[in-house]
């Protein structure tokens, strides 16, 4: 890795344009046997171009190149939604696939940074969700505020809980998250006003006015109203992933993974634990309160079943799954995990069999996950 | 002791005590460490060594006794007063992030130099950027004291390196922020000869350069001790034994009794 010339951009760009072409035609396949071939294709061509060292390439072209990556991935999304433009199914399970990444980068920002494992994840997604339920019931508020009432009230639930156990070492905040985790759906069950078991009715959001539950109509074009709501979680992807990016390549990222490697001599240098991890720990909450939110108004809908335990652990094994620390690492595996189940209707009920499977496998065989995080650059292609 | 006047001392411990259970790891050790002094602190294995160096930074808590440094009171204060203070140390057994390139581990030992603030690492990148550049250039100065080789490799992972490698990033991560006073515990420990006597060196070429850096250094390899300290403190049973030039402690009965074995 020494003085090398900067890697061709291009075997990044491709290596995406086939991913994205693959992932529509995972998205429009309908039969259930050309989804199953589709799968096994798209696992042996990467195991295959991993053999012939095609991927190699692709990583370093893809570390000289992250910003122009990134930006490339945008126009992606942007071609998956307009191929489906008009499809309310797929459409949602991409949005799904999106906010369940800020959702998963907000916990990285905690577990991969600073170690602290949230087993809550779920329940801090719900808070979100049951903010913009009873605020745009009861209020007129506008939109864009509740979201972000809804992130800071998720962290604020998780800092009054979790301030006392994070000044201490070791995993008791992890032990907190999953009491917590079981009290917040049986609280939503026993409280009324919280609609009890039966949940609560989300209304639509509004943007100046602009109602983002109506289809669109652009010349003889019509769109699904879902493609709103794509708009905003695109935009709040965007933001969500470039925070982290910048968080990680910072002296604070560096902060966080000397605190969560070695607590001692860390403070041997002067790092403040408790602050940092509370700092981790409140940004990573704020994240997945604001994607609940947005996820609250997608739906329509808020319910205590769709805020368990299980699904908080649903939130940790994406985590595991992508490769801990790596944000890119964690939008393929949402991806694989939200998508891949929701295709293959077939093994519906066995779904927890296969994630248990998968992430078994995957700490068996690649500890460090699917993409393994690389070391820190803190300027993609900067060269001493 | 008392010609020490209290004016010319750096650090100073008098009647510092730590027990564990019933085992008394410092039993009322006075020391006291002039600036620019270069200080061999030695004795058999669980004399209180490595004990003073946890207690002094934070690590643990004395259960009597004081200790002063640069002029103030820092007994029993944390790691962070302590290092802020400008005492950094190195630690008998490997601490680095292995993860972790050299150049973070290095500049995990910076922290007090480097803005922390949120909006400046998060929103103002080309300030960041140019604090960034000149942190690199530093530690790619100091590495290349101790290894020239190295210094082309700071955003490699220390996880491949050699033992004499992460020693000296070690020390580097020590030096980065310039303290006051370094502690060094058994830096020759898991390395030949020859890579003691290299890094010693490297030690050395830097105090030449750094002219008001003191250093504490705990050993068992006795040609280093005799060949870079000033004056060595013998401890044993956590008591002070033995003080003053390594010819004459050395040549001290109770020393050798103690820690050389009686011939």
């Amino acid at each position: 890795m020494a003085k090398t010339a900067r890697a061709s951009v291009w075997p990044a760009v491709i290596a995406l344009a086939i991913a994205t072409v693959y992932l529509i035609a995972l998205l429009a396949a309908e039969k259930q046997a050309l989804i199953i071939a589709l799968l096994v294709t798209g696992i042996a061509s990467v195991v295959a171009a991993g053999w012939l060292g095609l991927l190699d390439s692709v990583t370093g072209s893809f570390a000289d190149h992250e910003d122009a990556f990134g930006g490339c991935a945008i126009i992606a999304a942007l071609a998956v939604a307009a191929f489906f433009h008009d499809n309310h199914f797929v459409l949602l399970l991409v949005i799904t696939v999106m906010l369940y990444s800020v959702a998963t980068l907000g916990l990285n920002v905690q577990f991969g940074y600073a170690g602290v494992l949230n087993f809550a994840g779920a329940s801090f997604f719900g808070i979100g969700a049951y903010t913009s339920a009873v605020l745009n019931a009861h209020t007129t508020l506008p939109h864009v505020l509740v979201l972000l009432i809804g992130g800071c009230l998720a962290a604020l639930a998780g800092s009054l809980l979790l301030l006392p156990v994070l000044r201490t070492r070791g995993h008791y905040a992890a032990v907190v998250t999953i009491a917590f985790a079981l009290l917040f759906k049986t609280f939503l069950e026993v409280n009324d006003v919280l609609g009890g078991p039966q949940g609560l009715q989300v209304k639509g959001m509004t943007i100046l006015g602009w109602s983002f539950n109506d289809n669109i109509q652009i010349g003889g074009v019509s769109l699904s109203f879902y493609m709103n709501y794509f708009v905003v979680s695109l935009l709040l992807l965007v933001g969500a992933f470039v925070l982290v990016r910048r968080l990680e390549r910072s002296w604070i990222g560096l902060n966080l993974d000397a605190l969560r490697l070695d607590e001692t001599a860390a403070s041997c240098f002067g790092l403040d634990i408790a602050r940092w991890k509370i700092t981790a720990f409140l940004i990573g909450n704020f994240l997945i309160g604001v994607a609940g939110a947005l996820f609250g108004m997608v739906g329509g809908f808020v319910a205590p079943n769709n805020y368990t335990f299980a699904d908080s652990l649903i939130l940790v094994s994406i985590l595991l799954l992508g490769g801990i620390g790596n944000p890119w690492g964690l939008v393929v595996a949402t991806i694989i995990v939200v998508v891949v189940p929701e295709k293959l209707q077939t093994i519906q009920e066995y779904r927890f069999l296969l994630y248990s499977l998968l992430v078994i496998a995957v700490l068996l065989f690649r500890p460090e996950g699917l993409l393994p995080r690389p070391v820190r650059r803190y300027f993609p292609g900067w060269r001493p | 002791m008392s010609a020490m006047s209290t004016m010319s001392t750096l650090l100073e411990a008098r009647g510092l005590s730590k027990h564990f259970g019933g085992v008394l790891a410092l039993d009322g050790l006075d020391l006291a460490v002039a600036p620019n002094e270069i200080i061999g602190l030695i004795g058999p294995n669980g004399s209180g060594k490595t004990t003073f160096f946890n207690v002094i930074t934070g690590i643990y808590s004395a259960d009597a006794g004081r200790v002063t440094f640069d002029g103030a009171d820092v007994t029993n204060a944390s790691g962070r007063a302590v290092y802020q203070a400008g005492m950094s140390r190195t630690f008998q057994r490997s601490r680095l992030s292995l993860p972790l390139s050299i150049f973070d581990n290095i500049m995990i030992g910076n922290h007090k130099r480097l803005n922390q603030g949120l909006w400046f690492n998060l929103v103002r990148r080309s300030d960041f950027r140019r604090e960034f550049e000149h942190s690199y250039a530093a530690a790619r100065a100091l590495v290349e004291v101790f290894e020239p080789a190295l210094a082309d490799r700071l955003s490699e992972p220390v996880a491949g390196l050699p033992m004499i490698d992460r020693r000296r990033i070690e020390i580097c991560r020590a030096l980065i922020s310039a303290p006051k006073l370094l502690l060094l515990d058994e830096p020759s420990a898991g390395m030949t000869h020859d890579e003691t006597a290299e890094l010693m060196n490297d030690i050395l070429l830097v105090r030449t350069r750094n002219k008001d850096l003191t250093i504490i250094i705990v050993e068992h390899e006795m040609g280093v001790i005799e060949r870079i300290t000033d004056r060595c403190v013998v401890l044993n049973f956590g008591r002070k034994i033995a003080e003053g030039p390594y010819r004459a402690v050395a040549a001290d009965a109770q020393v050798q009794e103690a820690y050389l074995g009686v011939a």
